[in-house]
């Protein structure tokens, strides 16, 4: 089939509160705010922001374990939110996510191979010896022996448990994974190993990633596109190298400046950001980041006029009236 | 290059030979009893940090770096064991040996700590202004009015804004990035001499981050304390240090300055790391692997406690323990190579493109 694998329009993802001293009141977290985006066969889209922007909602919107405001998501063609309960899960065996923590994503008193086995089961993909030889062949392509089958979660390190959890996400032979922080709890020379893991399993299976990170270093070394989110909304889109030799937001400059370079001799000039990040649930007038924004040419249209997503070269879009 | 098997003593600048260092651990070993044994979380650690610089202590989870802060404060609990023969002094005073009572006078007046978590380390049922005041009456004869006055000023000096209105806020009303500007402003309101920074910021996003290095930046020009940043980050370590010691199962493995570390990593365990990270400046294809994983410290490895995982290691890696040997003058490594550069060759093909 051609056209994307994953298609994104519009979607918005809004959560009420209640607030108030006595929860009287409610208010809307604009977590997600109207985002667009594909992602192909054998791709992967980095995104990149900070605490709060939405980048997990979205990750979690895009597989439905949190319902949409607005807007569509299409897997293979295939309408998302108009899916019934049993399309929805048989959908699922082909969308799979790996969080952050991957402690908290194993039961801690569930052996590492019923963890793996019980995806094969539920999709009916294989059964007694066979789904134990699976078993085993899906802990060997992650790098864990097959004495993994029969212990516990606590008795790995932090990395092993996550090649676990990649395995289990392997075991029902996925076409897309959205890898949520995957590497953000783990040490320098351990994450090394999961980022090479997920290249070669890209390679072999042909797998698409939408791969979330606050961390830049990362997300250039695993994504050819990167999309950079603030406030519930994609301020920039486009090719890695674009994007990170030449941003044109002023998020992203400063984003980027932000970032220690472990390298002694290069000394960048940072670019200090005013204050926090606005609330999500008060976004600022006109564009979301004009309120720390210290664009130069900053001007009224900026308080005034929320900025779309325009083309500035090819495939590289910026949400900025003076971006060029 | 001079490859004398001497064990060497940390490395004092030329021409400071006469100066008390202001913090210097000297065969600092620290144990805790586990299940199944003794864990030695730091084993024989000697550290220079001289007035006013910043040092940066690295390394990965479990090995030693925040042990070693808690150490110099004699603050690793009731089942952490600071080991006879250990030294830790402050401008020539062994710490160590201190009662109770001047360790506690020690404490956020000469040395002061700022951690990760800056919600966890403050009260948050006290108003900010409340408990910075009461660090200041903790270690200084002064009224109420003058110990709150100091602590508006500390807060106006972290590059809070509104201080006068913030001091009346409690911790929950703060961003993340306001409160590690609070245990700041906490730290530093006695004018220490040392401040041990242990991940200040790396609960905080990168923009926020770096706001708060230039605060750290500024206040220790301000204040001419010295630093000691114990960190994971390599990147952090290149930005704000002179000098750095990498720490691996318990030890440092490598010291030098920090220009000399990134431009010659001496220890293959320093090499590993600096070829782990990804790059922001220079992307690579694929990231070099330190194969397997960190021993318990229970049980370090014989020999050089990093062989198992070196694509270096030969026989004498395997017996023999390694001293600090000297790579270069102010350079010193953990590492038998040192003595036989020539066995600079991997074994194995060095992991490079995709296949």
């Amino acid at each position: 089939m051609t056209g994307p694998l994953l298609d994104v329009r519009e979607l918005a993802t809004h959560f009420t509160r209640r607030a108030g001293l006595f929860g009287t009141r409610t208010e809307t977290v604009r977590a997600v705010n109207g985002v667009s985006f594909t992602i192909g066969r054998h791709d992967t889209l980095g995104l990149v922001g900070e605490s709060g922007c939405g980048k997990t909602t979205l990750a979690r919107t895009i597989l439905r374990l949190v319902e949409r405001t607005a807007g569509e998501v299409r897997f293979d063609g295939q309408d998302l939110f108009a899916l019934g309960p049993a399309a929805l899960r048989r959908m699922r065996r082909r969308m799979q996510i790996v969080f952050q923590d991957p402690y908290a994503s194993l039961n801690p008193r569930m052996t590492i191979g019923r963890a793996v086995r019980e995806g094969l089961e539920i999709h009916e993909l294989a059964r007694g010896d066979a789904a134990d030889r699976r078993v085993v062949e899906l802990l060997d392509e992650v790098g864990l022996g097959a004495d993994a089958v029969t212990r516990y979660p606590h008795e790995f390190s932090g990395g092993q448990r996550q090649r676990a959890v990649v395995a289990r996400a392997l075991a029902v032979d996925p076409d897309f994974i959205a890898c949520d922080e995957p590497v953000s709890a783990l040490d320098v020379s351990v994450a090394a190993q999961v980022l090479n893991l997920l290249a070669d399993l890209q390679a072999r299976r042909g797998l698409s990633y939408l791969f979330v990170s606050h961390d830049l270093a990362v997300v250039r070394h695993v994504a050819p596109r990167v999309a950079v989110m603030y406030l519930g909304r994609f301020v920039e889109v486009g090719p890695a190298a674009e994007i990170y030799e030449r941003p044109k937001h002023p998020y992203t400059q400063a984003l980027l400046s932000a970032v220690p370079v472990p390298d002694p001799k290069t000394r960048r000039a940072r670019i200090i950001l005013a204050g926090d990040p606005p609330s999500p649930v008060h976004p600022p007038p006109g564009c979301p980041f004009q309120p720390r924004c210290h664009h130069p040419l900053k001007d009224a249209t900026c308080t005034a006029v929320r900025p779309e997503l325009r083309e500035l070269a090819a495939d590289h879009r910026v949400a900025c009236h003076k971006a060029d | 290059m001079t490859g004398s098997a001497t064990p060497a003593t940390p490395a004092t600048p030329p021409g400071r030979e006469a100066r008390v260092p202001l913090l210097e651990l000297r065969d600092l070993r620290v144990t805790f009893p586990v299940a199944g044994g003794v864990a030695r979380a730091v084993d024989g650690l000697d550290l220079l940090v001289e007035a006013g610089e910043t040092v940066g202590l690295v390394g990965e989870s479990g090995c030693g770096k925040s042990v070693t802060a808690l150490a110099i404060l004699r603050l690793v609990g009731p089942d952490g064991h600071i080991a006879h023969g250990s030294s830790v002094r402050l401008e020539g005073r062994d710490l160590l040996a201190l009662p109770g009572k001047e360790m506690r006078a020690v404490r956020g007046n000469h040395v002061a700590l700022v951690f990760q978590e800056p919600l966890s380390a403050l009260n948050p049922v006290l108003r900010i202004g409340a408990q910075i005041a009461e660090a200041v009456r903790a270690h200084e004869s002064v009224t109420r009015a003058t110990a709150r006055w100091r602590a508006i000023e500390m807060l106006t000096m972290v590059g809070l804004p509104e201080a006068e209105r913030r001091a009346r806020q409690y911790p929950h009303q703060l961003s993340g990035g306001m409160r590690q500007r609070v245990m700041i402003a906490m730290a530093l309101v006695c004018r220490p001499k040392l401040l041990i920074a242990d991940e200040p910021t790396t609960a905080l996003d990168v923009t926020i981050q770096a706001e708060i290095l230039e605060l750290l930046a500024e206040l220790q020009r301000k204040l001419g304390m010295a630093v000691l940043l114990i960190t994971h980050n390599l990147g952090l370590v290149a930005e704000t240090t002179q000098r750095v010691a990498v720490m691996y199962g318990g030890q440092i493995v490598e010291e030098a300055a920090t220009e000399a570390l990134f431009a010659r990593a001496a220890h293959p365990y320093t090499e590993g790391l600096l070829a782990a990270v990804p790059r922001l400046d220079e992307p690579r294809e694929r990231l070099r692997v330190i194969p397997g994983q960190v021993p318990p410290a229970t049980s370090w490895p014989a020999g050089c406690r990093f062989h198992p995982r070196c694509p270096y290691a030969w026989e004498r890696c395997r017996t023999e323990a390694p001293p600090l040997l000297e790579a270069a003058p102010g350079h010193r490594a953990r590492c038998w190579l040192v003595e036989e550069p020539a066995r600079r060759t991997r074994a194995d093909a060095p992991p490079g493109e995709k296949p």
